[in-house]
């Protein structure tokens, strides 16, 4: 990383510190943040929340690993989550998983060549009564067919 | 789709004008409208159903100048969807809700949990929050209580989870608010007198509060005249799967299955999950089971299987989702539900014997009883369920390498 996005950094992280507080409980929305921003928390991020909230930067790393919306690792600039849990299974989830898979061209838990999008399962989304559901992003698409879930993704930039 | 104008129910799925309630709560004495939510016999809608008059009488008689509400609105138990219909279609309810607990608890700041799946949600939400601040049902003084002495301060906040179904468990959730990875807490203390920030802490689904609502516009003689004996009012039920309506119903407790089905015109239906996948699946020969405390309770699940679903693949769906969610923090359940998940796909090879499967169960039986929440405790009730309810369909034919139906085989 460069020195400048170094210092970016740091001053986007003092910036929500000093919105949010420096107690501990502001670790979570702080993170959400940068998450949104940066589509991951990269190492760097990690070290500089840890000085400003005075904690340790492993703590920070285990609650990023234990949250399934929040990465160390960058992911595509769009990620596509489709509920694998029952109630879409049973309204054809496996058929617009494999026409999407077919469409990007990569399997889910991929992320493509390039960087445009990376496809995941998720559990329940709180839509079971209008399954299939998808999530792009923070958008969500509810009662699918294969053909409308890609002409949704084809829409994305 | 529907909305608010073509819902019909007795109790949450009525007419409100907003604010009505917070306005005559704050006429009474916090007293009063404990008594009136005691006299309701109102029990927490989130799944284990404790009475909400003896948390809010914990938590007020709790001695600290600093209390707080807890809206949980982390709704992740699979095939439900309630908390989102009444979180988007009667916010009204559920912040009238969170005021006259603040009130009664003496708390002055109130947090909603939401589950980072809802955040598009977010915005609307804040916006409903900064209007009825402005009408002065929130923020400072509320109402203009009370005019020569201090008034009722309370505020809202709303706090995004990041996708994690363990978070709904009550102590994990004050943990992730907390800034920490949400990994349940042992128990006592209970959130009553240590909650977050170690500060007395009620916590109470999204339904419940819409509840208290209704219950403090109508009395609660009028709540309690709904429903049964043990289990008052009316419950939100998230119906998915197999029928041609599916959907959130207001119906009173005491409702059966087999009403239920109707209602949502289900045909040829083969079995019946309440509860989502920690509830228990129902055959046919159980159908006329009712719905409530003194039969079934459940937090209002329901997923509908018709006779082309294949059971053991639903069994599969539901272990895989707990092996991905337990928090890992005890060995019950962390590794338990890898054994039972094993085992489901071990049937699926017909690679099982009977004596295995028979101590898997009993592993089940020990993770209900040795897990530290209810994750764990519950996690086994399907496996149990689904094996005793569908034993001829799963171990006795065979059939299950040659299966038919798609009943969640996780496009694997
Ligand atoms: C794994 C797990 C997940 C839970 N998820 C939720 C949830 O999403 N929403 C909820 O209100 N309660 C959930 N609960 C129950 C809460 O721990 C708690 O009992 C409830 O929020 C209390 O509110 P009530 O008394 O109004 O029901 C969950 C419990 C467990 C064990
Ligand atoms: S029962 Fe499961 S989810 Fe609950 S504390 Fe133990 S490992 Fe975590
Ligand atoms: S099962 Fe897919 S949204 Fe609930």
């Amino acid at each position: 990383m460069l020195v400048q996005e170094k210092n970016s950094l740091t001053e986007e992280i003092e910036k929500y510190v000093e919105e949010l507080g420096k107690d501990r409980s502001a670790l979570l929305e702080i993170l959400h943040l940068l998450q949104k921003k940066h589509r991951c928390i990269p190492d760097f991020a990690q070290q500089e929340v840890a000085r400003l909230l005075d904690i340790h930067p492993v703590e920070v790393f285990s609650v990023i690993t234990f949250y399934s919306f929040l990465n160390a690792e960058p992911k595509g600039r769009n990620i596509v989550r489709v509920c694998q849990t029952i109630s879409c299974d049973m309204k054809g989830k496996d058929n617009l998983c494999n026409a999407i898979e077919r469409e990007i061209g990569i399997k889910f838990g991929e992320t493509s060549k390039d960087n445009k999008f990376t496809l995941e399962y998720t559990n329940c989304l709180g839509l079971c009564d209008q399954g299939p559901a998808m999530a792009v992003n923070d958008r969500v698409y509810t009662s699918l067919t294969p053909e409308k879930a890609v002409e949704i993704l084809n829409g994305v930039k | 789709m529907q909305n608010r104008k073509n819902r019909k129910g007795a109790v949450l799925f009525t007419d409100y004008n907003r604010g009505r309630s917070i306005k005559k709560a704050l006429s009474m004495s916090r007293e009063e409208v404990l008594f009136e939510i005691k006299e309701s016999k109102l029990k927490g809608r989130g799944g284990a159903g404790f009475p909400t008059s003896t948390k809010w009488m914990l938590t007020a008689a709790a001695k600290s100048d600093v209390k707080y509400v807890i809206c949980n609105a982390d709704e992740g138990e699979p095939g439900t969807f309630k908390d989102r219909v009444l979180l988007s279609e009667y916010p009204d309810l559920v912040f009238d809700g969170m005021v006259i607990a603040g009130y009664v608890i003496g708390a002055k700041e109130g947090i909603v949990y939401l589950r980072g799946e809802y955040e598009y949600m977010l915005d609307s939400l804040n916006e409903y929050l900064e209007v009825i601040r402005k009408e002065n049902l929130l923020g400072k003084n509320i109402l203009g209580k009370d005019k020569s002495k201090e008034g009722f301060d309370f505020d809202i906040r709303i706090h995004l989870g990041n996708g994690a179904y363990v978070c709904g468990e009550e102590t994990a959730l004050i943990e992730s608010l907390e800034g920490h990875r949400g990994e349940a807490r042992n128990r006592p203390p209970f959130p009553v007198n240590s909650g977050f920030k170690g500060k007395p802490t009620t916590v109470n689904n999204v339904e419940t509060l819409a509840a208290v609502t209704k219950i403090i516009e109508n009395s609660g003689k009028w709540y309690q005249e709904h429903g049964t004996d043990k289990s008052t009012g009316s419950k939100l039920f998230s119906v998915s799967g197999d029928c041609e309506k599916p959907g959130v119903y207001e119906l009173p407790w005491g409702t059966k299955i087999s009403e239920l089905l109707k209602i949502v015109s289900a045909k040829n239906t083969k079995a019946v999950q309440v509860g989502g996948a920690s509830g228990i699946c129902l055959d046919k020969s159980q159908f006329n089971r009712t719905l409530g405390y003194e039969d079934m309770p459940t937090g209002g699940s329901i997923i509908v299987f018709n006779e082309s679903r294949n059971m053991l693949k639903v069994l599969k769906n539901f272990m895989e989702f707990f092996v991905e969610e337990s928090c890992g923090q005890c060995t019950p359940c962390r590794i338990g539900n890898v054994k039972l998940l094993e085992g489901v796909k071990m049937i699926e090879r017909n690679e099982f014997t009977f004596n295995y499967i028979n101590k898997l169960k009993e592993l089940g039986a020990t993770m209900q009883v040795a897990s530290k929440c209810g994750l764990g405790q519950s996690s086994p009730n399907s496996f149990i369920s689904i094996l005793e309810n569908f034993k001829d369909e799963i171990l006795n034919t065979g059939l299950n390498s040659t299966s038919f139906g798609n009943g969640g085989n996780n496009g694997k």
